[in-house]
């Protein structure tokens, strides 16, 4: 195993080497078409360098992990905005997450829907390409526009562009509360209806997401997130309430805090077994795209984040994991679907990401050669 | 400003490529006469000006497909338009070059309100985006300052911010996807209603390209409900240390105000003269505005009042009315105007870290005495996005030449302090030959090899963004 502990020893690990490598943090988000090659390790490269509290910016070293990040900001009143989820659960794996793969994978949670990706609050990266070069990008500024978004596009290229080794991230005050209103018993479609319309009010939806009864074991759940000055979250709540989420129920502090670490680290899904999928579409398709797997005969047990724009998919019993209809369906209505969760077997027939149009396939494989001419970074991992 | 000289061998068959431009363009669509070409000579950076070999005016995304694949058969360069505002020269023509206004293209071709987004064609101008949803009491959130004229086309090309992004984020953070001309007439679609990308996030890397990858003629846009409510208050102080402090301690407090703005002393008193907004003769004015119910409101300027109290402010102004919101920010929309009043003015639009506001408005402050130039300062303070207004007289020989060199140690400044060139305006030709001021020429190579897998003839907008020695050997080559 490789295991560089600063950028120069990277880039110099990179520039003298041959063979592909499998590039690696804490090593908990194990997603991916199998890769072979030496596992390259940036646990060591880790520290936060800069953090800036009253210009909300941190900067940090790739494989600083995730918890320290998180107890440096809590100590100023301060969090990640894109609440990244915890893989761990889900896929079984150990380790200590890290910043880098974070930001690799682009993970984000159910904040997203009210602040954007990872990717958008991510200011300005460093990293070493397939020759060993070292470049950067971006800065620590919240406004650049000062030559191409290549920070953007670091953003979830999973390693194979680049080995990142420094991040640096906008970050954001905690509220002073947060709080959930809550109804059970919805249908998929009714639900979703629901969080859509509450995403088109005034009032700042922060999360919003449908558990269906299979995931829950029990009644569906949908949820509805407020966050912010006391005074402000009681009243957006009274409105709703009174309003679009009539019949809901409040759920406040540390209990509604529950319900949403459920939904970003896909808890209900850790103890089940079957494959995952995470398909991306537009809200209101969400639920369209389930009700066609059950008609279909696929079945599954869903959980629909950013108002149903994100869905996870646990297929129960299926040897190719519900690919075919699921991979149909999304075709159809449009958006993609990753295989997050999957044997290895698995992994090893079926695309994990989603193919691409051919046009948008060639520009990405042309990208990759510019940024790894020898195919050496992660090969294979996103596909083609 | 160096631009590249002319291809000779484009120049001299001018009288081909217009037809074969008239044979896929309806006739009033392709403008060669070269008294009407001076209407694209420049744009909003007016110092510098060249009339195109011809302009075309396309209505649809077939129509640009087929220009487009006529100049890279022909190896014209193209220089997409947006609606001509650019700061930074993003729009400026060669003479051997293309323009492709997207003008005529300004259908709003979806709106869905369930799933939050419009579709639009980019000819579209930013404000007008906004006019389709009103009714709905939707808008889209990010508002370049020029925002009546300036076209979505131009907005994606150059990420463009606004005031309110400090709550709501930049053009990137509000666009789901596009329809794009790839420079050999091929159409591609990427992203679309659904939130993120599948792949590599190509979206991200087009949004900010300075139409240097391709030519967006389509986009599909994040909308947002309107806020029930909005109000400034103007908060007044005799030093600019202080107001630098107090706007930290503010978003250190956990509040997150749409908009901070900041203005100095020579702009404040340059405002004053020309608007009469009745601002406080002071060092430091903010504009402070929050969102919300009339409530919520009161809660945020409650807090804001409370710590900008605790820094000894000369002047704090509450709004009561709506007249009196108006007031508080006539000054502030009405600044550029009033500093072009005085004089020619440049306005830069460098980015620094906040914690550096202080130390870099006193070195700005040396450097106007040692060059003779008087600066004003009017900026986004939340995010650091300052915005020096030099004034300079283009009558005067020479003056330009010593404005442009005052900014560009602006710039250098902006980076050596742990800032960027451009927060919101982009390249250009303007801050080209800063770029490695910033960035080092493997950073620049590694953008350089994107363009490549875009335009590998390099005949999109191919003499921005890079310095011209840089892109030298790309640009020369053959085809």
């Amino acid at each position: 195993m490789l295991k560089p502990e600063n950028e120069a020893a990277l880039a110099e690990m990179i520039a003298t080497g041959t063979g592909p490598l499998r590039i690696v943090g804490g090593g908990t988000r194990d997603i991916g078409a199998l890769v072979q090659g030496d596992v390259l390790s940036m646990a060591e490269v880790s520290g936060i360098t800069l953090y800036e509290p009253g210009a909300l910016t941190l900067v940090a070293r790739a494989g600083t992990p995730v918890a320290d990040i998180e107890a440096a900001l809590a100590s100023e009143g301060q969090r990640l905005a894109f609440e990244p989820m915890d893989h761990r659960g889900l896929l079984g794996t150990q380790g200590t997450p890290t910043i880098g793969g974070i930001v690799a994978a682009n993970v984000s949670g159910p904040r997203r829907i009210q602040v954007g990706a990872c990717r958008d609050s991510l200011l300005g990266v460093r990293f070493v390409d397939g020759i060993g070069r070292v470049l950067k990008n971006g800065g620590r500024v919240m406004k650049n526009v000062t030559g191409y978004d290549l920070v953007k596009l670091m953003a979830g290229s999973w390693g194979t562009l680049g080995v990142l080794s420094e991040v640096s991230l906008k970050v954001q005050a905690m509220p002073e509360t947060e709080a959930t209103l809550v109804c059970e018993g919805k249908t998929e479609q009714d639900g979703v209806a629901a969080l859509c319309a509450a995403l088109g009010t005034p009032f700042d939806v922060a999360g919003a997401a449908h558990l269906d009864a299979a995931a829950t074991g029990g009644m569906s759940r949908t949820q509805v997130r407020l966050e912010g000055l006391e005074a402000s979250v009681a009243y957006r709540m009274d409105r709703l309430r009174q309003g679009l989420l009539a019949g809901f129920d409040v759920v406040q502090g540390a209990q509604s805090a529950l319900l949403w670490d459920e939904v970003r680290n896909v808890t209900p899904f850790a103890d089940q077994t079957g494959a995952v999928w995470r398909i991306s579409s537009k809200p209101t398709d969400g639920p369209l795209i389930t009700a066609a797997l059950k008609a279909s005969g696929l079945a599954h047990r869903a959980i629909y984040d950013w108002g149903g724009g994100l869905v996870w998919v646990l297929v129960t019993q299926d040897d190719t994991a519900g690919a075919a209809p699921i991979r149909q369906q999304v075709a159809k209505f449009g958006g993609h679907a990753t295989l997050v969760r999957a044997s290895q077997v698995q992994r090893a027939q079926l695309d994990v990401f989603q193919k691409e149009p051919t046009p948008i396939a060639a520009i990405t494989t042309s990208l990759r050669a510019q940024f790894d001419s020898h195919g050496r970074l992660n090969p294979g991992l996103m596909g083609e | 400003m160096d631009m590249p000289s002319p291809d000779q061998t484009v120049l001299a068959k001018k009288a081909h490529i217009v037809a074969r431009l008239r044979a896929v363009l309806p006739l009033d669509a392709v403008i060669e006469d070269e008294i009407e070409t001076r209407a694209y000579e420049c744009d909003a950076l007016t110092a510098y000006r060249c009339p195109p070999l011809a302009a075309v005016l396309p209505s649809s995304t077939a129509e640009v497909a087929a220009v487009l694949k006529i100049c890279h058969e022909e190896n014209v360069p193209v220089v997409p338009r947006g609606a001509g505002t650019s700061l930074a020269g993003g729009a400026l023509p060669t003479a051997d070059s293309v323009i492709l206004g997207v003008a005529r293209m300004n259908d709003v071709l979806e709106t869905d309100y369930e799933n939050r987004l419009v579709r639009v064609q980019t000819g579209r101008t930013n404000l007008s985006v906004s006019g389709a949803v009103e009714e709905n009491d939707f808008f889209y959130a990010p508002d370049p300052s020029s925002q009546l004229a300036c076209a979505i086309a131009g907005n994606i090309a150059m990420n463009s911010g606004g005031a309110h992004c400090l709550k709501y984020g930049v053009t990137t953070n509000n666009l789901l996807g596009v329809t794009m001309v790839m420079m050999d007439g091929e159409i591609v679609e990427i992203g679309g209603g659904h939130l993120d990308a599948g792949g590599l996030d190509l979206l991200g890397v087009i949004c900010g390209s300075e139409g240097q990858l391709g030519v967006v003629t389509e986009a599909t846009l994040r909308i947002l409900r309107k806020p029930e409510g909005a109000r400034p208050v103007l908060i007044g102080f005799d030093d600019n240390q202080v107001a630098g402090t107090c706007v930290s301690d503010i978003i250190k407090a956990g509040i997150l105000p749409v908009a901070i703005e900041f203005m100095d002393r020579p702009c404040i008193r340059a405002t004053e003269a020309f608007a009469g907004a009745g601002y406080p003769d002071c060092e430091a004015l903010l504009i402070i505005e929050v969102e919300g119910s009339e409530q919520e409101i009161e809660v945020q300027l409650d807090r804001i009042v409370a710590i900008a109290r605790r820094h000894n402010p000369v002047e704090i102004r509450e709004s009561g009315s709506a007249e009196e919101s108006a007031k508080i920010w006539l000054g502030r929309k009405s600044a550029f105007g009033a500093m072009g009043q005085i004089n020619d003015y440049m306005c830069l639009d460098g980015t620094i870290p906040v914690s550096q506001l202080p130390y870099v408005l006193r070195r700005i402050s040396e450097m106007s005495k040692e060059y003779g130039l008087d600066v004003g300062n009017v900026f986004h303070a939340g995010d650091g996005n300052m915005h020096p207004l030099i004034l300079f007289d283009a009558n005067k020989p020479g003056d330009l030449e010593l404005c442009e060199d005052f900014g560009a140690d602006i710039l250098r400044l902006c980076v050596e302090v742990g800032g960027c060139l451009t927060g919101e305006h982009g390249v250009g030709i303007e801050k080209r030959d800063l770029m490695l001021d910033q960035y080092a020429p493997e950073d620049l190579e590694i953008q350089m090899a994107v363009k490549d897998v875009f335009d590998p003839k390099w005949l999109l907008n191919p003499a921005k963004v890079f310095p011209l020695a840089a892109s030298h050997a790309r640009r020369s080559v053959s085809h």
